[in-house]
Protein backbone atom coordinates (compact mmCIF):
# COMPACT_ATOMS: atom_id res chain seq x y z
CA UNK A 1 0.00 0.00 0.00
CA UNK A 2 0.95 3.60 -0.31
CA UNK A 3 1.44 4.05 3.44
CA UNK A 4 3.43 0.91 3.95
CA UNK A 5 6.85 2.49 4.21
CA UNK A 6 5.47 5.12 6.60
CA UNK A 7 4.52 2.55 9.20
CA UNK A 8 7.58 2.75 11.38
CA UNK A 9 7.01 0.58 14.42
CA UNK A 10 4.83 -2.20 13.18
CA UNK A 11 6.63 -4.88 11.27
CA UNK A 12 3.73 -5.96 9.11
CA UNK A 13 3.72 -5.00 5.43
CA UNK A 14 0.24 -3.56 5.78
CA UNK A 15 -1.72 -0.88 7.51
CA UNK A 16 -3.23 -2.53 10.57
CA UNK A 17 -6.73 -1.20 10.52
CA UNK A 18 -7.50 -3.39 13.49
CA UNK A 19 -5.24 -1.31 15.72
CA UNK A 20 -6.90 1.87 14.58
CA UNK A 21 -10.31 0.45 15.36
CA UNK A 22 -9.12 -0.94 18.68
CA UNK A 23 -7.57 2.38 19.70
CA UNK A 24 -10.68 4.32 18.80
CA UNK A 25 -13.08 1.90 20.44
CA UNK A 26 -11.03 1.53 23.60
CA UNK A 27 -10.39 5.23 23.98
CA UNK A 28 -13.97 6.31 23.33
CA UNK A 29 -15.30 3.58 25.58
CA UNK A 30 -12.89 4.65 28.31
CA UNK A 31 -13.95 8.26 27.90
CA UNK A 32 -17.65 7.42 28.13
CA UNK A 33 -17.17 5.14 31.13
CA UNK A 34 -15.04 7.68 32.94
CA UNK A 35 -17.55 10.41 32.19
CA UNK A 36 -20.29 8.31 33.71
CA UNK A 37 -18.43 6.90 36.69
CA UNK A 38 -15.66 9.35 37.52
CA UNK A 39 -15.61 12.78 35.88
CA UNK A 40 -19.34 13.34 36.02
CA UNK A 41 -19.69 12.84 39.78
CA UNK A 42 -16.43 14.66 40.45
CA UNK A 43 -17.50 17.64 38.38
CA UNK A 44 -20.82 17.58 40.17
CA UNK A 45 -19.11 17.74 43.53
CA UNK A 46 -16.82 20.54 42.40
CA UNK A 47 -19.78 22.47 41.05
CA UNK A 48 -21.61 21.85 44.30
CA UNK A 49 -18.66 23.16 46.27
CA UNK A 50 -18.47 26.21 44.06
CA UNK A 51 -22.15 26.90 44.65
CA UNK A 52 -21.74 26.32 48.36
CA UNK A 53 -18.85 28.75 48.58
CA UNK A 54 -20.76 31.29 46.54
CA UNK A 55 -23.80 31.06 48.76
CA UNK A 56 -21.65 31.14 51.89
CA UNK A 57 -19.97 34.32 50.73
CA UNK A 58 -23.35 35.80 49.96
CA UNK A 59 -24.69 34.83 53.37
CA UNK A 60 -21.65 36.27 55.10
CA UNK A 61 -22.02 39.51 53.17
CA UNK A 62 -25.71 39.70 54.04
CA UNK A 63 -25.17 39.05 57.73
CA UNK A 64 -22.39 41.60 57.78
CA UNK A 65 -24.74 44.21 56.32
CA UNK A 66 -27.45 43.21 58.76
CA UNK A 67 -25.17 43.45 61.75
CA UNK A 68 -23.99 46.84 60.50
CA UNK A 69 -27.59 47.95 60.33
CA UNK A 70 -28.36 46.60 63.78
CA UNK A 71 -25.29 48.31 65.17
CA UNK A 72 -26.42 51.63 63.73
CA UNK A 73 -29.86 51.08 65.17
CA UNK A 74 -28.50 50.23 68.58
CA UNK A 75 -26.24 53.23 68.49
CA UNK A 76 -29.08 55.61 67.70
CA UNK A 77 -31.25 53.95 70.33
CA UNK A 78 -28.54 54.38 72.91
CA UNK A 79 -28.15 58.01 71.94
CA UNK A 80 -31.91 58.55 72.31
CA UNK A 81 -31.94 56.82 75.64
CA UNK A 82 -29.08 58.96 76.87
CA UNK A 83 -30.78 62.23 75.89
CA UNK A 84 -34.01 61.03 77.38
CA UNK A 85 -32.31 60.16 80.64
CA UNK A 86 -30.67 63.54 80.71
CA UNK A 87 -34.01 65.17 80.14
CA UNK A 88 -35.63 63.17 82.90
CA UNK A 89 -32.91 64.09 85.35
CA UNK A 90 -33.18 67.72 84.39
CA UNK A 91 -36.96 67.67 84.81
CA UNK A 92 -36.69 66.01 88.18
CA UNK A 93 -34.23 68.61 89.32
CA UNK A 94 -36.49 71.41 88.16
CA UNK A 95 -39.50 69.80 89.79
CA UNK A 96 -37.53 69.38 92.99
CA UNK A 97 -36.62 73.04 93.01
CA UNK A 98 -40.20 74.07 92.41
CA UNK A 99 -41.61 71.88 95.15
CA UNK A 100 -38.95 73.02 97.59
CA UNK A 101 -39.90 76.62 96.96
CA UNK A 102 -43.53 75.73 97.39
CA UNK A 103 -42.96 73.90 100.64
CA UNK A 104 -40.90 76.73 102.02
CA UNK A 105 -43.50 79.29 101.04
CA UNK A 106 -46.31 77.23 102.52
CA UNK A 107 -44.41 76.72 105.73
CA UNK A 108 -43.61 80.37 105.98
CA UNK A 109 -47.26 81.35 105.41
CA UNK A 110 -48.41 78.79 107.93
CA UNK A 111 -46.03 79.98 110.57
CA UNK A 112 -47.07 83.59 109.93
CA UNK A 113 -50.69 82.70 110.31
CA UNK A 114 -50.05 80.78 113.49
CA UNK A 115 -48.16 83.69 114.91
CA UNK A 116 -50.97 86.05 114.08
CA UNK A 117 -53.52 83.71 115.62
CA UNK A 118 -51.42 83.47 118.73
CA UNK A 119 -51.12 87.22 118.96
CA UNK A 120 -54.87 87.57 118.53
CA UNK A 121 -55.49 84.99 121.18
CA UNK A 122 -53.14 86.72 123.55
CA UNK A 123 -54.88 89.99 122.94
CA UNK A 124 -58.29 88.44 123.52
CA UNK A 125 -57.15 86.74 126.65
CA UNK A 126 -55.68 89.96 127.92
CA UNK A 127 -58.89 91.84 127.23
CA UNK A 128 -60.87 89.15 128.89
CA UNK A 129 -58.53 89.16 131.84
CA UNK A 130 -58.64 92.95 132.11
CA UNK A 131 -62.43 93.05 132.07
CA UNK A 132 -62.57 90.26 134.61
CA UNK A 133 -60.11 92.13 136.82
CA UNK A 134 -62.12 95.25 136.30
CA UNK A 135 -65.28 93.50 137.40
CA UNK A 136 -63.49 92.03 140.39
CA UNK A 137 -62.07 95.42 141.27
CA UNK A 138 -65.51 96.99 141.03
CA UNK A 139 -67.00 94.39 143.29
CA UNK A 140 -64.12 94.64 145.72
CA UNK A 141 -64.16 98.44 145.66
CA UNK A 142 -67.85 98.31 146.17
CA UNK A 143 -67.42 96.05 149.10
CA UNK A 144 -64.55 98.14 150.40
CA UNK A 145 -66.38 101.39 149.93
CA UNK A 146 -69.42 100.00 151.67
CA UNK A 147 -67.30 98.91 154.49
CA UNK A 148 -65.36 102.20 154.58
CA UNK A 149 -68.28 104.52 154.35
CA UNK A 150 -70.49 102.36 156.38
CA UNK A 151 -73.14 104.30 154.79
CA UNK A 152 -75.37 102.75 152.43
CA UNK A 153 -76.09 104.58 149.39
CA UNK A 154 -78.13 103.32 146.62
CA UNK A 155 -76.38 100.60 144.90
CA UNK A 156 -77.04 102.33 141.60
CA UNK A 157 -75.20 105.46 142.54
CA UNK A 158 -72.51 103.49 144.10
CA UNK A 159 -71.78 101.45 141.01
CA UNK A 160 -71.71 104.51 138.86
CA UNK A 161 -69.33 106.23 141.20
CA UNK A 162 -66.98 103.31 141.28
CA UNK A 163 -67.03 102.87 137.54
CA UNK A 164 -66.09 106.48 137.15
CA UNK A 165 -63.27 106.01 139.58
CA UNK A 166 -61.99 102.97 137.74
CA UNK A 167 -62.21 104.70 134.40
CA UNK A 168 -60.23 107.50 135.88
CA UNK A 169 -57.78 105.04 137.23
CA UNK A 170 -57.51 103.43 133.76
CA UNK A 171 -56.83 106.79 132.22
CA UNK A 172 -54.19 107.51 134.75
CA UNK A 173 -52.65 104.21 134.06
CA UNK B 1 16.82 -5.29 18.47
CA UNK B 2 14.14 -5.92 15.90
CA UNK B 3 11.15 -7.64 17.39
CA UNK B 4 8.20 -9.04 15.62
CA UNK B 5 4.64 -8.18 16.45
CA UNK B 6 1.93 -10.69 17.28
CA UNK B 7 -0.40 -10.15 14.36
CA UNK B 8 -3.84 -11.64 14.00
CA UNK B 9 -6.21 -11.44 11.06
CA UNK B 10 -9.92 -11.28 11.74
CA UNK B 11 -12.24 -10.90 8.75
CA UNK B 12 -9.39 -9.52 6.69
CA UNK B 13 -8.58 -6.89 9.33
CA UNK B 14 -5.14 -7.12 10.92
CA UNK B 15 -4.79 -6.65 14.65
CA UNK B 16 -1.53 -6.14 16.47
CA UNK B 17 -2.49 -8.10 19.58
CA UNK B 18 0.22 -6.46 21.64
CA UNK B 19 -1.25 -3.05 20.88
CA UNK B 20 -4.76 -4.20 21.70
CA UNK B 21 -3.65 -5.76 24.97
CA UNK B 22 -1.61 -2.75 26.08
CA UNK B 23 -4.39 -0.34 25.17
CA UNK B 24 -6.79 -2.41 27.23
CA UNK B 25 -4.37 -2.50 30.15
CA UNK B 26 -3.80 1.27 29.98
CA UNK B 27 -7.53 1.89 29.78
CA UNK B 28 -8.13 -0.45 32.70
CA UNK B 29 -5.49 1.25 34.87
CA UNK B 30 -6.82 4.71 34.07
CA UNK B 31 -10.35 3.61 34.76
CA UNK B 32 -9.43 1.99 38.05
CA UNK B 33 -7.44 5.01 39.23
CA UNK B 34 -10.25 7.38 38.34
CA UNK B 35 -13.00 5.11 39.58
CA UNK B 36 -11.42 4.32 42.94
CA UNK B 37 -10.40 7.88 43.64
CA UNK B 38 -13.87 9.22 42.94
CA UNK B 39 -15.68 6.91 45.34
CA UNK B 40 -17.05 8.55 48.45
CA UNK B 41 -16.91 12.08 47.05
CA UNK B 42 -16.99 14.84 49.61
CA UNK B 43 -17.29 18.58 49.60
CA UNK B 44 -14.14 18.69 51.71
CA UNK B 45 -11.87 16.58 49.52
CA UNK B 46 -9.31 14.18 50.95
CA UNK B 47 -6.57 11.99 49.54
CA UNK B 48 -7.14 10.79 46.00
CA UNK B 49 -10.06 13.10 45.44
CA UNK B 50 -7.64 15.99 45.84
CA UNK B 51 -5.40 14.44 43.22
CA UNK B 52 -8.21 13.98 40.71
CA UNK B 53 -9.43 17.50 41.33
CA UNK B 54 -5.93 18.75 40.75
CA UNK B 55 -5.85 16.99 37.37
CA UNK B 56 -9.24 18.44 36.48
CA UNK B 57 -8.12 21.92 37.40
CA UNK B 58 -4.89 21.41 35.50
CA UNK B 59 -6.73 20.46 32.30
CA UNK B 60 -9.18 23.27 32.92
CA UNK B 61 -6.20 25.63 33.05
CA UNK B 62 -4.92 24.28 29.73
CA UNK B 63 -8.32 24.82 28.11
CA UNK B 64 -8.75 28.25 29.63
CA UNK B 65 -5.37 29.38 28.33
CA UNK B 66 -6.61 28.66 24.80
CA UNK B 67 -10.26 29.62 24.71
CA UNK B 68 -13.29 30.76 26.61
CA UNK B 69 -14.52 28.30 29.20
CA UNK B 70 -17.96 28.79 27.65
CA UNK B 71 -16.66 27.19 24.45
CA UNK B 72 -14.01 24.95 25.97
CA UNK B 73 -16.02 23.38 28.77
CA UNK B 74 -17.24 20.69 26.38
CA UNK B 75 -13.67 19.46 25.86
CA UNK B 76 -12.97 19.03 29.57
CA UNK B 77 -13.80 15.33 29.70
CA UNK B 78 -11.84 14.69 26.50
CA UNK B 79 -8.84 16.53 27.88
CA UNK B 80 -8.76 14.74 31.23
CA UNK B 81 -9.19 11.32 29.63
CA UNK B 82 -6.50 12.07 27.05
CA UNK B 83 -3.92 13.29 29.52
CA UNK B 84 -4.41 10.37 31.91
CA UNK B 85 -4.59 7.77 29.16
CA UNK B 86 -1.48 9.00 27.39
CA UNK B 87 0.47 9.43 30.61
CA UNK B 88 -0.35 5.92 31.80
CA UNK B 89 0.40 4.53 28.33
CA UNK B 90 3.78 6.26 28.32
CA UNK B 91 4.61 4.84 31.72
CA UNK B 92 3.65 1.28 30.87
CA UNK B 93 6.71 0.58 28.72
CA UNK B 94 9.20 1.89 31.26
CA UNK B 95 9.64 -0.89 33.85
CA UNK B 96 10.13 -3.77 31.40
CA UNK B 97 9.39 -5.12 27.96
CA UNK B 98 8.19 -8.66 27.41
CA UNK B 99 9.20 -10.55 24.30
CA UNK B 100 7.61 -13.92 23.65
CA UNK B 101 8.87 -16.05 20.75
CA UNK B 102 10.44 -13.00 19.14
CA UNK B 103 7.18 -11.05 19.37
CA UNK B 104 7.13 -7.88 21.49
CA UNK B 105 4.13 -8.09 23.79
CA UNK B 106 4.65 -5.61 26.63
CA UNK B 107 5.44 -2.06 25.57
CA UNK B 108 3.90 1.39 25.66
CA UNK B 109 0.88 1.47 23.37
CA UNK B 110 1.99 5.00 22.48
CA UNK B 111 5.26 3.56 21.13
CA UNK B 112 3.27 2.49 18.09
CA UNK B 113 2.58 5.10 15.37
CA UNK B 114 -0.78 3.57 14.51
CA UNK B 115 -2.09 4.27 17.99
CA UNK B 116 -0.74 7.80 18.26
CA UNK B 117 -1.82 8.70 14.75
CA UNK B 118 -5.26 7.38 15.48
CA UNK B 119 -5.52 9.57 18.57
CA UNK B 120 -4.18 12.57 16.66
CA UNK B 121 -6.56 12.03 13.76
CA UNK B 122 -9.44 11.61 16.19
CA UNK B 123 -8.61 14.94 17.82
CA UNK B 124 -8.28 16.74 14.50
CA UNK B 125 -11.50 15.27 13.15
CA UNK B 126 -13.25 16.28 16.36
CA UNK B 127 -11.90 19.81 15.93
CA UNK B 128 -13.37 19.95 12.41
CA UNK B 129 -16.67 18.59 13.71
CA UNK B 130 -16.92 21.17 16.47
CA UNK B 131 -15.73 23.88 14.12
CA UNK B 132 -18.67 23.20 11.83
CA UNK B 133 -21.08 22.66 14.70
CA UNK B 134 -20.25 25.87 16.56
CA UNK B 135 -19.43 28.31 13.77
CA UNK B 136 -21.58 26.93 10.98
CA UNK B 137 -20.39 25.66 7.61
CA UNK B 138 -19.72 29.18 6.38
CA UNK B 139 -17.67 30.22 9.38
CA UNK B 140 -15.78 26.95 9.24
CA UNK B 141 -14.95 27.34 5.56
CA UNK B 142 -14.03 30.97 6.12
CA UNK B 143 -11.35 29.81 8.51
CA UNK B 144 -9.34 28.52 5.59
CA UNK B 145 -8.84 31.90 3.95
CA UNK B 146 -7.70 33.66 7.09
CA UNK B 147 -5.85 35.86 7.51
CA UNK B 148 -5.24 36.17 3.73
CA UNK B 149 -6.85 34.52 0.74
CA UNK B 150 -3.59 33.29 -0.78
CA UNK B 151 -2.82 31.36 2.42
CA UNK B 152 -5.52 28.85 1.53
CA UNK B 153 -3.08 26.13 0.34
CA UNK B 154 -0.96 26.64 3.44
CA UNK B 155 -4.00 26.26 5.66
CA UNK B 156 -4.89 23.00 3.92
CA UNK B 157 -1.36 21.72 4.38
CA UNK B 158 -1.46 22.86 8.01
CA UNK B 159 -4.36 20.58 8.76
CA UNK B 160 -2.44 17.50 7.63
CA UNK B 161 0.80 18.72 9.16
CA UNK B 162 -0.96 19.20 12.48
CA UNK B 163 -2.27 15.67 12.45
CA UNK B 164 1.09 14.21 11.49
CA UNK B 165 3.15 16.17 13.98
CA UNK B 166 0.69 15.65 16.82
CA UNK B 167 0.78 11.88 16.40
CA UNK B 168 4.42 11.42 15.42
CA UNK B 169 5.79 13.65 18.17
CA UNK B 170 4.26 11.45 20.83
CA UNK B 171 5.23 8.25 19.02
CA UNK B 172 8.80 9.38 18.39
CA UNK B 173 9.47 10.39 21.97
CA UNK B 174 8.12 7.23 23.51
CA UNK B 175 9.49 4.88 20.89
CA UNK B 176 12.97 6.38 21.12
CA UNK B 177 12.84 6.04 24.90
CA UNK B 178 11.93 2.39 24.62
CA UNK B 179 14.60 1.66 22.02
CA UNK B 180 17.26 3.11 24.31
CA UNK B 181 15.87 1.18 27.28
CA UNK B 182 15.98 -2.01 25.22
CA UNK B 183 19.59 -1.34 24.24
CA UNK B 184 20.55 -0.67 27.85
CA UNK B 185 18.73 -3.79 28.98
CA UNK B 186 20.64 -5.78 26.37
CA UNK B 187 23.89 -4.35 27.69
CA UNK B 188 22.88 -5.09 31.29
CA UNK B 189 22.16 -8.73 30.48
CA UNK B 190 25.46 -9.18 28.67
CA UNK B 191 27.47 -9.90 31.81
CA UNK B 192 28.61 -8.57 35.15
CA UNK B 193 30.61 -5.73 33.63
CA UNK B 194 27.78 -4.85 31.30
CA UNK B 195 25.32 -4.81 34.19
CA UNK B 196 27.55 -2.56 36.25
CA UNK B 197 28.01 -0.12 33.41
CA UNK B 198 24.37 -0.15 32.36
CA UNK B 199 22.66 0.32 35.72
CA UNK B 200 23.44 4.01 36.13
CA UNK B 201 22.41 5.19 32.62
CA UNK B 202 19.42 2.86 32.86
CA UNK B 203 18.16 4.56 35.99
CA UNK B 204 18.91 7.98 34.58
CA UNK B 205 17.11 7.23 31.32
CA UNK B 206 14.10 5.73 33.10
CA UNK B 207 13.83 8.84 35.27
CA UNK B 208 14.13 11.00 32.19
CA UNK B 209 11.52 8.89 30.40
CA UNK B 210 9.06 9.47 33.21
CA UNK B 211 9.63 13.17 32.72
CA UNK B 212 9.30 12.81 28.92
CA UNK B 213 6.14 10.77 29.30
CA UNK B 214 4.53 13.41 31.52
CA UNK B 215 5.64 16.26 29.26
CA UNK B 216 4.39 14.50 26.14
CA UNK B 217 1.00 13.83 27.70
CA UNK B 218 0.79 17.51 28.64
CA UNK B 219 1.89 18.64 25.16
CA UNK B 220 -0.59 16.36 23.44
CA UNK B 221 -3.50 17.79 25.44
CA UNK B 222 -2.17 21.32 25.08
CA UNK B 223 -1.95 21.03 21.29
CA UNK B 224 -5.35 19.35 21.18
CA UNK B 225 -6.84 22.39 22.84
CA UNK B 226 -4.85 24.76 20.60
CA UNK B 227 -6.22 23.10 17.48
CA UNK B 228 -9.70 23.02 18.96
CA UNK B 229 -9.55 26.71 19.75
CA UNK B 230 -8.40 27.46 16.19
CA UNK B 231 -11.55 25.91 14.92
CA UNK B 232 -13.94 26.87 17.69
CA UNK B 233 -12.96 30.24 19.09
CA UNK B 234 -13.85 33.47 17.33
CA UNK B 235 -10.46 35.08 17.76
CA UNK B 236 -7.16 33.41 17.09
Amino acid sequence: MFFDHLVLGATGEFLNIGDILATLVIFILLMLLLKKFAWGPLMGVMQQREDLIKSEIETAENSRLESQKLLEEQRSLLKDARTQAQEIVENAKKQGDVSREEIITTARAESGRMKEAAVQEIANERDKAISAVREEVVALSLLAATKVLEKEISEEDNRQLINETIAKAGEVQ
Amino acid sequence: MEHGAPMLEVFGIWFNLSNVMMLLIAALIVFLIAFISTRNLQLKPTGMQNFMEWIMDFVKGIIKSNMDWKDGGRFHVLGITLIMFIFVSNMLGLPFAIVVNGDLWWKSPTADPTVTMTLAAMVLILSHYYGIKLKGLKGYAGGYIKPMKFLFPLNIIEEFANTLTLGLRLYGNIYAGEILLTLLAGLASAGAFGFASAIVPMMAWQGFSIFIGAIQAFIFVMLTMVYMSHKVADDH
